[in-house]
C-alpha cells in the first residue's frame, strides 16, 4: 500500500514548506526594495550613457558624458570637496570619543547630560544647516556679532542713522570660497561627533572591568591604558564610528543645499550636490550628465561598501 | 491646501453643472507666483474671464515661482493644464523645440497683438512662429537713494564719467555707492547686461547670448574691463556673496549704500523697508560707449497652451482675453508693472511711469541673461560673474571658462 | 570602568568636573539656545543686533503663531506626520517578515540578499534620483504624500532588514524548533513565537526610521513640487525664502520642525540609543 504512505499524500507545499517559506516572507520586501532601488540604480548606470533632458528622446552617446566630465572642472572641485569632506568628517570619529571618556562618569544627572550632548544628532540637518548659516552670517549672525564687538565702531552715518565703521570686515565664512567648505564641514561635525559619541558611550559601557583592573596593576594609565586595553575593545565602536561617518560625509546635501547652493561660485560643491544641480535645479535638466555624476559617486561609495560587507562577511563566517 | 481644495471645489463645483448642463466647458490654468500682489492681479483677472464667460469653468493651480520652474517639465509631458504661465525668450526654447507648446500666430493675427505687441513679439517668436501672450514686464535700472544724492549735490548721472564721479562722491561720504546680494547669482547677470548693452549694444548682448561669440571676444573684455573699473571706482557692498537680494536691501535702507541695480519689483522691497516715495528714486543705466542706442532689461511674464490641452478653444478665449488693453491696465496697476499690450494704460506710480518713459524709447528690450541664454550657459555664467565680483583679476580665467562651457552648451 | 571614576580622583578634580560639566554642555549647546533666543525676540532687537543681550521684549507666543499664520508651517507639520508614520509601519513590517525569513531559514540565496539589503541601505541617493522620479512622475505619485511613503518605506527597508535580522538571529533558535517539531505553520510561529520577542527591536526601529524619515530634506525636494504634499523639512526652506531677513520667524520655524523627532528622542531615549548601536545609517 505504497500510494498511502503518509510522506506522500502531504501536499507539495506541505513537503517543501522550509524552502518555499523563506521566500514568501521575503517577497514583499524584496519586491519594494527591487522597485525603489536595486531597478534604479541599473536605470541610473544605463541613463549615465545616455544624453536626456526629460523631455524630448533620449539620444545614445556612449561614454561621452564621462569624458565631458573628466574636462569639466567643476567635476574636479567637487571631486575635491568630496576628499575634504571625508578626511575632516573623519574628525567626528577621534572627537566623539574624547567626548565619550569625558561624560563616561557617574555624577548625579548624568543622564540628562548625555542626553544634551546627543540632541544635536536628532535635528534635521536643515535645521543644522539654518543655525549655522545665521551663526556665520557676517551682518546678522553670531559670528559678525562677536567681529563688530571688537573691530568695529559705531557711526552714526549720512542720513543719521547708526552704522558699523570696520578696522577689518568681518569674515564671510559662507561667502567666502577660501572657507565656505570648513564652515559647512565644521557645522556638519557638531551632530556627527554626537553620534560618534553615543556609539562610544554604549561601546565603554561593555569594556570589561576586570582588564582594566588588570592593566592598572600592571601600572598602565592614561592614554597608556586607552591604547592598549580599551581602544582594542571598542573596535566594534570604532568600525561603526568610520562606516557612518563616511556614508554621512559622501551623502553630505542637506546642508550644502541649505547654507550654499554650491556656492560662491560653485566652490562649495560636492558631488552629491552637483548631480542634483546638473539634472533637476532651475538651470539643467542633464538627465545624463547627472546620471554620470551619480554613478561616479556611487563607484565611490561601493568602495566602502564592499569593504563594510567583506568586515561583515568575516563576521558572519566566526559566529 | 488651500489652492488644492479651492481647486477640488471648482472640479466638483463644474461636475455638477455638467450633469445639469451639457454646455459648459472647463478651463485649467497653472500660475507661478503666489506672493500676494501677482497673485491677486492674477485672480481678478481670471475673475474678470468668469464673469465674461459664465459657461466656462475656470480652475486655477497656484504653484511658488521656484516650484514651478520644475514642476512645468513634468506637467506640461504628463498633465498638461489647458494654460500655463511661462518665460519668452531661450527659456520657453526647451519646450517650443520639445513640442509641447501650440502656436498662436492666428490668435495674434486675429486679436490684433502683432500691431498692439509689436515691441515684444520678437522674444515670443522661435521657429518662426509666435508661442505666447505676454501679461506684464518691468524695466530694469538704477534705484537709488535721492536724500542721500541731495545732500551730496548729486544728479542722476547719465554718463558713465557722470556715474563714476558720482562714485567718487559718494565714497568720500562714507557712502558704499552700490547695494548688490549675489548669493542666488543673478543679481549679477543683472549688472553684467547693461554694462554690456551700453558698452556694445543689444546686438552683442543678443550674439553672445545665442551662442555666437564667444567671451574672451575683445568686445566682451571690455565690458568686464568696464565693470572692473565700477569695482573699483564705485564698489559694492561687502560680503555680497552672502546675500539675497533682500538682504541687500538693508544697507540701502539704512543709508550705508546708495544704489542698486535692480527691477521694478524691488520697489516694495524698499517700502516694506521703511523707505519712502520721497527717498527713493530710479535713473537709466547711463550711456558707456557714446553713440550706442540704449537698449533695456524688460523681462516680460506670458501664458502659454500646452500641445496637450485638453479645452484648447477655452484656452484660446483666455489668452484674447488677457491681451486685451483694459485687462492688462487693470492686471499691472495692481502688481506695479508695466502692460506690453501699447493700447493699455500705466499706472501713474511714479517708477512705472519713469520706467515706462525708458523702455518706450528703448533700442530693444532684453529678457535678462539668464533668460536669453540656455539654462546651462546661465547657469556657468553667473557663477563666473559673481566669482569677477570677488576678485575682478579672475577675469581671463573666467572668461575662458566660459568659453568652454559656450562650445558644451551649444553643440 | 575608563576613565578613572571621578569619585576616586582628588577633591579639586572633582569639583572642577562637577564645574566644567554644565559649562561644557553650554558651549555644546551654544548654537541652539542662540537659535531659541533669536526665536523670542521682537523685531527690534533683530534689527538692533541685539543678539546676545536678554531680549528687550519677549515675543515667544507672537512669533509662533506668526509662523503658522504667515506660512503653511501647520500643513507642512501635518504632512511630515502623514509621511513618517505610514513609513515606520511598512517598513519596520517589511523587515520583521523579510529579517524573519533571513535568519531563520537556510538557504543558499540567504546570506546574498541579506547583503543586497546591506548594501542598498548604504548607495548614494543620487543613484536613484532620476529613475525613481521619473516612475513617481508616471505613475501619478509624484507630489503626493504615498508617493514618498512608499519610496521611504521601501529604501529605509534595507536597514530595518539588517537590524531585524541581526536581532533575530540572537534570539533562542531552541524555541521555533521545538515549535516546528509540534507541526505550528510557518506564519503562526512568525505570529505568536517570534514577534513578541521582538517587540523591543521594533521599538527601537520605530523611533529610528521616524527620525530618519521625519529630517529628510533630499527626497522631499526630488519627489515634491507644490506645498501640498512637502513636509516640514522642505517647508522650512521655502519658509526661509518667504521670511527673508526675519530671523525671529526663521527660528522658530526651524525649531518647530525639529521639535517632534527631539520630543520622540526623550520619550523613546533608551530605545532610540539601543537600535543606533544596532548599526544605524543616517
Amino acid at each position: 500500500m505504497a500510494y498511502a504512505d503518509p510522506p506522500s499524500r502531504k501536499s507539495w507545499i506541505a513537503r517543501n514548506r522550509l524552502s518555499i517559506a523563506p521566500w514568501l516572507f521575503l517577497s514583499p520586501a524584496l519586491i519594494f526594495f527591487a522597485i525603489y532601488v536595486v531597478i534604479p540604480i541599473f536605470q541610473s548606470l544605463s541613463i549615465s550613457l545616455y544624453e536626456w533632458n526629460g523631455l524630448s528622446d533620449a539620444v545614445y552617446v556612449g561614454f561621452r558624458n564621462y569624458v565631458d566630465l573628466w574636462d569639466d572642472p567643476k567635476f574636479w572641485i567637487s571631486l575635491k570637496n568630496n576628499v575634504i569632506w571625508l578626511v575632516l568628517y573623519m574628525l567626528a570619529v577621534p572627537l566623539g570619543l574624547a567626548v565619550a571618556l569625558f561624560l563616561n562618569q557617574t555624577v548625579p544627572g548624568m543622564r540628562f547630560y548625555k542626553s544634551m550632548f546627543f540632541f544635536p544628532f536628532v535635528i534635521s540637518q536643515v535645521v543644522v544647516g539654518l543655525i549655522f548659516g545665521w551663526f556665520y552670517n557676517p551682518d546678522f549672525g553670531i559670528v559678525g556679532a562677536i567681529w563688530k564687538s571688537i573691530y568695529c565702531e559705531e557711526v552714526i552715518n549720512i542720513v543719521g542713522n547708526v552704522s558699523v565703521r570696520c578696522s577689518r570686515t568681518p569674515p564671510d565664512i559662507l561667502g567666502d570660497p577660501r572657507f565656505a567648505t570648513y564652515g559647512i564641514i565644521f557645522a556638519g561635525l557638531w551632530p556627527q561627533v554626537a553620534y560618534c559619541m553615543i556609539l562610544y558611550l554604549t561601546g565603554l559601557n561593555n569594556v570589561s572591568s576586570e582588564q582594566i583592573e588588570a592593566g592598572r596593576l600592571d601600572g598602565a594609565k592614561g592614554w597608556r591604558m586607552l591604547r592598549h586595553v580599551v581602544l582594542p575593545q571598542l573596535w566594534p565602536a570604532t568600525f561603526l564610528a568610520v562606516v557612518v561617518t563616511v556614508i554621512g560625509a559622501l551623502r553630505s546635501f542637506d546642508m550644502i543645499a541649505i547654507m550654499t547652493q554650491g556656492g560662491p561660485f560653485g566652490s562649495t560643491n560636492v558631488l552629491s550636490y552637483y548631480m542634483f544641480e546638473t539634472a533637476l535645479s532651475e538651470y539643467g535638466f542633464r538627465y545624463g550628465y547627472g546620471s554620470a555624476i551619480a554613478t561616479v559617486l556611487f563607484f565611490i561609495m561601493l568602495i566602502f561598501i564592499s569593504f563594510f560587507l567583506w568586515q561583515m562577511y568575516k563576521e558572519e563566517r566566526r559566529g | 491646501m488651500f489652492h488644492k481644495s479651492k481647486a477640488a471645489l471648482a472640479a466638483f463645483a463644474a461636475s455638477t453643472i455638467l450633469a445639469t448642463s451639457a454646455f459648459a466647458s472647463e478651463l485649467v490654468i497653472n500660475f507661478d507666483d503666489l506672493n500676494p500682489g501677482p497673485k491677486k492681479g492674477f485672480e481678478d483677472a481670471v475673475e474678470a474671464f468668469k464673469a465674461a464667460n459664465p459657461d466656462i469653468n475656470v480652475t486655477v493651480n497656484i504653484n511658488d515661482r521656484e516650484a514651478h520652474k520644475t514642476a512645468i517639465r513634468n506637467f506640461l509631458s504628463a498633465d498638461p493644464p489647458d494654460v500655463t504661465s511661462w518665460y519668452p525668450g531661450n527659456r520657453m526654447g526647451p519646450f517650443v523645440d520639445a513640442g509641447l507648446f501650440e502656436p498662436i500666430d492666428d490668435l495674434w493675427a486675429a486679436e490684433g497683438l502683432d500691431k498692439d505687441m509689436a515691441a515684444i513679439q520678437p522674444t515670443m517668436t522661435r521657429n518662426g512662429k509666435i508661442w505666447g501672450v505676454p501679461y506684464s514686464y518691468y524695466q530694469w535700472g538704477i534705484y537709488y537713494r535721492k536724500d542721500i544724492f541731495d545732500k551730496l549735490g548729486l544728479d542722476e548721472p547719465t554718463t558713465w564719467d557722470g556715474l563714476l564721479s558720482a562714485c567718487g562722491t559718494l565714497r568720500d561720504a562714507g557712502v558704499t555707492p552700490f547695494t548688490i546680494g549675489t548669493k542666488f547669482l543673478w543679481t549679477a547677470a543683472g549688472v553684467f547686461d547693461y554694462i554690456n548693452l551700453r558698452t556694445n549694444g543689444y546686438e552683442v548682448h543678443n550674439d553672445l547670448t545665442a551662442g555666437k561669440i564667444k567671451y574672451t571676444d575683445p568686445r566682451i573684455v571690455k565690458t568686464m574691463e568696464n565693470w572692473a573699473q565700477m569695482i573699483d571706482e564705485c564698489g559694492f557692498v561687502e560680503n555680497h556673496t552672502s546675500m539675497s537680494w533682500q538682504d541687500a536691501i538693508a544697507p540701502f535702507a539704512n543709508g550705508d549704500a546708495a544704489m542698486y541695480v535692480m527691477g521694478n519689483f524691488s520697489v516694495d522691497g524698499y517700502k516694506n523697508a521703511g523707505l519712502t516715495n520721497d527717498q527713493i528714486d530710479y535713473f537709466q543705466f547711463p550711456e558707456i560707449t557714446p553713440g550706442i542706442p540704449m537698449a533695456e532689461e524688460a523681462p516680460a511674464d506670458a501664458f502659454f497652451i500646452p500641445s496637450g490641452a485638453k479645452n484648447k478653444d477655452e484656452a484660446r478665449k483666455f489668452l484674447a482675453f488677457i491681451a486685451q488693453p483694459e485687462i492688462q491696465s487693470k492686471w499691472n496697476e495692481t502688481i506695479g508693472q508695466l502692460p506690453p499690450n501699447s493700447r493699455a494704460t500705466v499706472s501713474d506710480d511714479k517708477f512705472i511711469q519713469e520706467g515706462f518713459a525708458v523702455v518706450s524709447n528703448a533700442a530693444g528690450l532684453a529678457q535678462f541673461y539668464d533668460r536669453d541664454a540656455p539654462a546651462e550657459m546661465a547657469k556657468a555664467g553667473m557663477e563666473g560673474f559673481q566669482k569677477f565680483m570677488v576678485d575682478t583679476s579672475t577675469m581671463m580665467e573666467v572668461l575662458e571658462e566660459l568659453d568652454r562651457v559656450q562650445a558644451e552648451v551649444y553643440k | 570602568m575608563f576613565p578613572t571614576p571621578i569619585q576616586r580622583t582628588s577633591a579639586p578634580s572633582r569639583i572642577g568636573y562637577q564645574v566644567f560639566l554644565p559649562v561644557a554642555m553650554i558651549i555644546w549647546l551654544l548654537p541652539l539656545i542662540a537659535i531659541f533666543m533669536t526665536s523670542v525676540r521682537g523685531l527690534k532687537d533683530i534689527n538692533s543686533g541685539n543678539i546676545f543681550g536678554w531680549p528687550t521684549e519677549f515675543k515667544l507666543i507672537e512669533n509662533y503663531i506668526a509662523v503658522f499664520e504667515a506660512s503653511p508651517a501647520l500643513m507642512y507639520l501635518m504632512n511630515s506626520f502623514y509621511i513618517t508614520i505610514p513609513t515606520v509601519i511598512v517598513a519596520v513590517s517589511l523587515a520583521c517578515l523579510a529579517g524573519y525569513g533571513l535568519s531563520i531559514y537556510r538557504f543558499r540565496l540567504a546570506l546574498p540578499l541579506f547583503f543586497l539589503f546591506v548594501a542598498g541601505n548604504f548607495v548614494p541617493f543620487q543613484i536613484l534620483m532620476v529613475p525613481v522620479r521619473d516612475f513617481s512622475v508616471r505613475t501619478g505619485l509624484y507630489d503626493t504624500i504615498q508617493g514618498q511613503v512608499l519610496f521611504h518605506a521601501a529604501f529605509q527597508t534595507g536597514f530595518c532588514t539588517l537590524f531585524m535580522r541581526n536581532f533575530i538571529k540572537a534570539l533562542p533558535q531552541e524555541l521555533i524548533e521545538a515549535a516546528r517539531v509540534e507541526g505550528v505553520s510557518e506564519l503562526k510561529i512568525f505570529w505568536y513565537v517570534v514577534i513578541p520577542l521582538m517587540r523591543p527591536a521594533i521599538a527601537a526601529l520605530a523611533v529610528l526610521i521616524f527620525t530618519f524619515v521625519w529630517n529628510d530634506f533630499f527626497w522631499a525636494t526630488v519627489l515634491t513640487q507644490g506645498e501640498t504634499a512637502k513636509p516640514i523639512t522642505a517647508g522650512v526652506r521655502a519658509l526661509n525664502g518667504q521670511f527673508v531677513a526675519n530671523w525671529h520667524l526663521v527660528s522658530a520655524a526651524s525649531l518647530l520642525a525639529a521639535v517632534p523627532p527631539v520630543a520622540m528622542f526623550f520619550l523613546m531615549q533608551r530605545h532610540f540609543i539601543a537600535g543606533l548601536t544596532l548599526g544605524a545609517v543616517k
